[in-house]
């Protein structure tokens, strides 16, 4: 009964991955076929002339030097602001910090219509016109709160007391800052920058009501799909995965190595402690 | 804010106040405030802005309102005004979505923090995060691909014997409901997971000890813990899906109108800037309903939902 | 050559809440001094207003006999042990250590010869290079002990730091840091709610309850001379007689209670409130027949052995417990349950206190 259970379950984990993964597989697999219409059904034969066709459109290429800037400058202003208001809010408490809060996650829950919007509508009332400066204003305005959310989880695994230590010892803020309270949310940092460059290269919706007349890789891809569309745009899709895929694979590897490390330590701490009694 | 000169210092405190200012009043409060209010605001020409033309009216408003469409409910058919028509459809499908993906996602999340093993569960997990980094774009674009009317889904049925004749996919609303299910499906599945797995395995097994089926197990233990993980998938995939502007625009047809695809005709086509912040504004005004519905719903706080 | 460091009426308040209430104390250069207490009885927060991350609400703190008033924890010349240690985590041992001199911009190699210095002194060697998890919870006490004395304090404060630690360990390190401390000679004032990490490590002893230092005394006066009945009950245990002072003179008092009446030790006035008298279960004798003065009828309950000695219980003819502790040298031999006998006890071992426990504790 139990496992007739559990094989039901494993069945549907492997249904559920397949269906997530499939339309990937058929996406990658139509930059591959010689058809001028991206598919792989019917299969016209192997061919790398939408690859060749990608490395020739020069569009292409000013709309990712695009994304890539917008995306750099999302995450060297979300992570700081993030950070921040992270460190801000877990060192008050009561009406003020409910308040504050409320208003940094509140960006997460509205539509990105409504964020580019109201980003174009405020500064070209303040005529600042629309552009890819708007795009990186509007994306983080919502960014700064997925960071803001990472680093304060990290915060609240953060012993206090190391600050009062740190202090203690005759350190500056600006020292126990850099030295202790920074090192310890490297990694949520880290995760909030990464997120935050992911979040911007994918956003389309801040972006298409602010970006005036620049292009990015995701508007350019719409503006392609809705128009003529060719395989090369799979080819790119393809390019896309397989650089997320290598970047998500190296990032699993490190952390598993870094666990490792970290188990090894603790155990040589309890063998220590054995060895006292 | 004692506290917090005592731990950083004053200059540490001031940039992280600053920081935190620029983001909420400069990023946040005030452009919203701007949109709503533009949102009362005439369309007007350049010259005859801040003239006698330019007063406050619910006019944008209204213009929700006015060409009748007609809109068949269980047989019956309305005239409604047809930017009204879709607006309404919009939440309902949006509803719809969220539902479908909950009814997904639950096993899933079930399976994931309660009967897996947990050294798979990294693997897993990166398996399951891999089409979350495809752009949201890409994975609508697959779905194209697939359901186009000669394409690769058509013929898998055919050649099954499933079918006899190709089935036109890319019509009506279920190419788009399709597409935003696969698309935000994963937005259920983390919250559900990590609502779950905070859940002692001891009090389902104690419920299954005194005998309760497996159902009930799920309905009286598991899933009033998952509350805030639900609440927290649902305001995510509705509001997205709501907000999609991509999936509509990719899978949709003539048939199913998004109102997004409205604001975005209003902004972009008709360049009627203070109407798109009055329609933008009702969306905005939709989401924070099903939030707080889905917050008095299953009890839960802001703090709860948004983790 | 003024005092290590002094505290001068000193009040703590948290809201409505008085933490510490008037406090004076005056501890001396090299001295190792505790303050015990109950948890909340103010002790933590009077080692927070001295280490500078409180500010005493009245009062003055003076550190070597400057006013410490606005100088913030980063510019006073103490070094805090936490509760926890407090050691920074991603760092290495030699880190750690050599921490409060790397914010003071000494050199890498001066730092780093330093910490060996340090570790040899705490006797660590060979562990400058670890990482705080590799080390057990004796080795992480040590290295906060040399963490703190690498910024040569010269007031050392140390909150509950062996509380974390199994028996054994706690032990072995009470007489550690004792060394350490006579060694370095740094002032050490220590923080615990254990009477007997307090008695065996202290040159003197300050026991608090609800924010008021009820007595400042060396161990032994500490243990023998208390001062009044929190200070006994929190400091060992009694056998506690409610009754009244009939008589006083000369620091004795005679005491009349349901069970007869006593002659004690009594420092008071007769018309003193709430005095009771207090003797210690290890000063009284159980004999076959009565004494002639402090003798009560009992009867032998319960005899629970505990190794050195044994703690009898007995009850008198009013149904009071009372409790007798006898050496297990085999001097005494173990009453029956059951057997009538009498308990006496010497009027010189026996004191008439104030109870203040009931405010207290």
């Amino acid at each position: 009964m139990q496992s007739n259970r559990n094989f039901l379950f494993h069945l549907y984990m492997g249904l559920f991955l397949a269906y997530l993964l499939i339309p990937l597989f058929v996406m990658g697999g139509a930059a591959f076929n010689a058809s001028k219409l991206p598919t792989i059904y019917p299969w016209k034969g192997l061919t790398d002339q939408w690859f060749v066709a990608l490395w020739n459109d020069n569009r292409i290429w000013g709309a990712f030097r695009n994304t890539l800037l917008v995306a750099i400058a999302v995450a060297a202003i979300s992570v700081p602001i993030g950070t921040a208001a992270a460190i801000l809010i877990n060192s008050i408490s009561g009406r003020v910090r409910s308040i504050l809060y409320g208003l940094m996650v509140a960006p997460i829950l509205i539509p990105g219509v409504v964020i580019g919007i109201s980003t174009l509508l405020f500064w070209s009332h303040l005529s600042i016109g629309s552009g890819l400066h708007l795009s990186v204003l509007g994306q983080v305005s919502y960014i700064a709160s997925f960071v803001m959310l990472l680093v304060l989880a990290r915060l609240q695994s953060f012993d206090p007391s190391l600050e009062e230590a740190a202090l203690d010892l005759g350190a500056t803020h600006a020292q126990v800052m850099r030295r202790i309270l920074l090192p310890h949310l490297y990694p949520a940092i880290g995760a909030g920058a990464a997120i935050s460059f992911f979040q911007s290269i994918e956003n389309f919706n801040v972006t298409l009501f602010t970006r005036g007349g620049a292009d990015t890789l995701t508007v350019y891809v719409f503006s392609k799909v809705r128009s003529g569309i060719t395989p090369t745009i799979n080819a790119l899709a393809l390019l896309l995965i397989l650089f997320t895929l290598g970047l998500a694979v190296w990032y699993e590897i490190s952390r598993r190595r870094k666990e490792r490390i970290e188990l090894a330590h603790e155990a040589e701490g309890l063998r220590a402690e054995a060895a006292v009694h | 804010m004692e506290h917090l000169l005592r731990r950083y210092g004053m200059t540490l405190t001031w940039v992280c106040i600053g920081l935190t200012f620029f983001w909420l009043a400069i990023l946040v409060l005030l452009p919203n405030f701007t949109m709503l209010e533009s949102s009362f605001r005439p369309y007007l020409a350049k010259v005859d802005e801040g003239g006698p033309l330019d007063f406050y009216s619910m006019g944008n408003y209204l213009k929700v309102l006015g060409n009748d469409v007609d809109f068949t409910v269980f047989g019956f058919v309305f005239q409604v005004p047809v930017r009204l028509k879709v607006f309404f459809l919009t939440i309902v499908y949006s509803a719809i979505v969220t539902v479908i993906t909950f009814i997904m996602a639950y096993p899933l999340a079930y399976y994931l923090a309660k009967i897996v093993s947990p050294k798979s569960l990294p693997t897993l997990f990166l398996l399951l995060f891999v089409p979350l980094w495809v752009s949201e774009i890409l994975r609508s674009f697959a779905w194209w691909i697939i359901l186009a009317f000669k394409g690769p889904l058509n013929a898998v049925l055919m050649s099954l014997g499933i079918i006899d004749v190709e089935i036109r996919w890319i019509a009506g609303f279920s190419p788009v409901v399709i597409g935003l299910v696969y698309t935000y499906v994963l937005f259920m599945v983390f919250p559900l997971y990590n609502s779950m797995q905070s859940l002692d395995t001891n009090q389902i097994e104690a419920a299954e000890d005194l005998g309760s089926p497996w159902w009930r197990t799920h309905w009286r233990v598991i899933l009033p813990h998952a509350k805030p993980g639900i609440a927290s998938g649902a305001v995510m995939v509705f509001m997205l899906s709501a907000g999609s502007l991509l999936v509509p625009s990719l899978l949709g047809s003539t048939t199913s109108g998004w109102f997004t695809q409205t604001i975005q005709e209003i902004m972009l086509g008709s360049q009627d800037w203070n109407a798109g912040a009055a329609f933008a504004f009702m969306l905005l005004l939709a989401c924070t309903l099903f939030v707080s519905l889905m917050m008095r719903v299953f009890g839960v706080k802001l703090s709860d939902i948004a983790k | 050559m003024s005092a290590a460091i002094e505290l001068d009426d000193v009040c703590c308040d948290f809201g409505k809440f008085r933490a510490v209430d008037h406090v004076n104390v005056s501890i001396q250069p090299g001295e190792f001094f505790s303050f015990l207490g109950p948890s909340g009885c103010g002790k933590t927060t009077i080692l927070r207003m001295i280490s500078g991350f409180n500010e005493p609400t009245e009062g003055v703190i003076r550190i070597g006999g400057k006013d410490m008033k606005g100088q913030r924890a980063n510019q006073r010349p103490t070094a805090l042990i936490f509760q926890n240690l407090a050691l920074f985590p991603l760092m290495t041992i030699w880190e750690n250590i050599a921490f409060g001199l790397e914010v003071r911009g000494v050199d890498k190699a001066k730092r780093r010869a330093r910490a060996e210095e340090l570790l040899a002194l705490v006797d660590l060697h060979g562990a400058a290079d670890k990482m705080v998890s590799q080390l057990s919870g004796g080795q992480k006490q040590r290295v906060a002990i040399a963490r703190a004395l690498a910024v040569e304090p010269s007031v050392m404060l140390l909150d509950e730091p062996l509380s974390a630690l199994d028996l054994k360990l706690r032990q072995h390190m009470r007489a550690e840091l004792r060394a350490i401390q006579k060694r370095t000679g740094v002032t050490f004032i220590y923080i615990t709610h254990d009477q007997g990490e307090a008695l065996a490590m202290s040159d003197r002893v300050g026991v608090m309850s609800q924010g008021k230092l009820q007595q400042v005394a060396n161990p032994r006066d500490i243990y023998n001379r208390p001062a009044n009945g929190f200070v006994a009950s929190f400091v060992g245990e009694n056998n506690i007689f409610a009754g009244k002072v009939k008589n006083a003179s000369a620091g004795m008092a005679g005491f009349e209670t349901h069970i007869g009446n006593f002659e004690a030790r009594f420092a008071g006035k007769k018309s003193d409130s709430d005095l009771k008298l207090y003797v210690r279960p290890e000063h009284t004798v159980l004999s076959a027949k009565a004494k002639t003065q402090n003798s009560v009828p009992v009867t032998i309950g319960d005899v629970s052995f505990e190794g050195s000695f044994m703690v009898v219980s007995a009850t008198s003819q009013n149904g009071t417990i009372l409790t007798a502790e006898l050496r297990n040298d085999g001097s005494a031999t173990v009453p029956a349950v059951g057997t009538k006998m009498h308990m006496s006890f010497d009027a010189a071992n026996a004191a008439v206190l104030p109870d203040t426990s009931s405010a207290g504790a």
